[in-house]
């Protein structure tokens, strides 16, 4: 394969950016929930 | 806009609602992201031939594409929201223009980094002052300001108002993006693909790219509305601490 360097460097950023950007909204997610649990345990399940 | 329809919009300002449905679509974006990403990209990068004159290179398309694809389409998307923000007050515009920029800002930036990989093995340079490339660099610079905007006032609405403001100023840059390669001599190559005529690629190579942008589109959606979900609670968060606040200070 040619360039393979180039198309390494492009996949990777390819899955790490988006994979970056969603799992820090599933934590961001699930941080709320349990806050809100704390809060008030009737909007747990929103 | 008709009433019927500013009505349907209000109703999912509501934010019960909105927390209903987004539970019940998420899933599904997830998914069918994942495995439209895993076929698109597993196609274009084991499957798909060799371009005869780009050699392997031209596999960084299936990645560089599909996002630069959604760094305009995920401003669209600011700029509605925004107009949703400054016309009809929608509180739920608001959140989402905010999930929506730094998500856009970063595929900005995978754009710019792809064609940066892309661009040194083909035209011999990481980086050209070339119109398309450097109207791109300014829709990223737009971005980051939305994002450092909206979050500069110690009253948040007047963020949300700034930061709508600088959306609608900003649309002018997407027909610089979409048309600077037949308004000006550029490196940046043409557009290979157009609702109006026939695409100028090879079938073999246009299926995996359709899959592969069809799946980071479902990708960005499933984030902004992940993070705008998180938006919702925690706006929800502060509303019961400061009601608890007030009734503890009130007895």
């Amino acid at each position: 394969m040619t360039h393979l360097p180039f198309i390494v460097a492009a996949y990777a950023l390819g899955l790490a950016i988006p994979a970056g950007y969603a799992i820090a909204a599933w934590q961001r997610v699930a941080g709320a929930r349990r806050k809100l649990a704390a809060i008030d345990p009737r909007m747990s399940r929103p | 806009m008709s009433s019927s329809s500013t009505w349907s919009l209000h109703r999912f300002a509501n934010p019960g609602q909105f927390l209903r449905l987004s539970g019940a679509v998420l899933p599904y974006l997830t998914v069918g992201a994942v495995l439209l990403l895993a076929v698109g990209l597993g196609w274009g990068l084991f499957f798909v031939p060799a371009d005869w004159q780009q050699g392997d290179a031209v596999r960084i398309m299936y990645i560089h594409v599909p996002a630069a694809w959604l760094a305009s389409a995920g401003y669209t998307g600011l700029a509605v929201c925004s107009v949703m923000s400054l016309v009809w007050r929608h509180p739920l515009a608001d959140l989402a223009a905010a999930e929506i920029s730094p998500v856009g800002a970063g595929f900005t930036a995978l754009c710019l980094a792809t064609g940066s990989l892309w661009g040194k093995p083909m035209w011999g340079a990481w980086w050209v002052w070339d119109a398309r490339l450097t109207s791109v660099l300014v829709l990223f610079f737009l971005y980051i300001g939305h994002v450092a905007l909206v979050r500069a006032f110690d009253d948040p609405t007047r963020g949300y108002r700034a930061g709508a403001i600088l959306a609608l100023v900003g649309v002018v840059n997407l027909p610089v993006i979409k048309f600077s390669v037949d308004w000006w001599n550029t490196l940046h190559q043409q557009a290979s693909i157009s609702l109006t005529g026939a695409p100028t690629m090879a079938l073999d190579m246009l299926w995996p790219l359709l899959i592969s942008a069809i799946g980071y589109t479902l990708c960005f959606a499933a984030i902004v509305v992940a993070r705008t979900r998180a938006a919702v609670m925690e706006r929800r968060i502060r509303g019961l601490l400061m009601a608890k606040a007030a009734s503890d200070t009130g007895a």
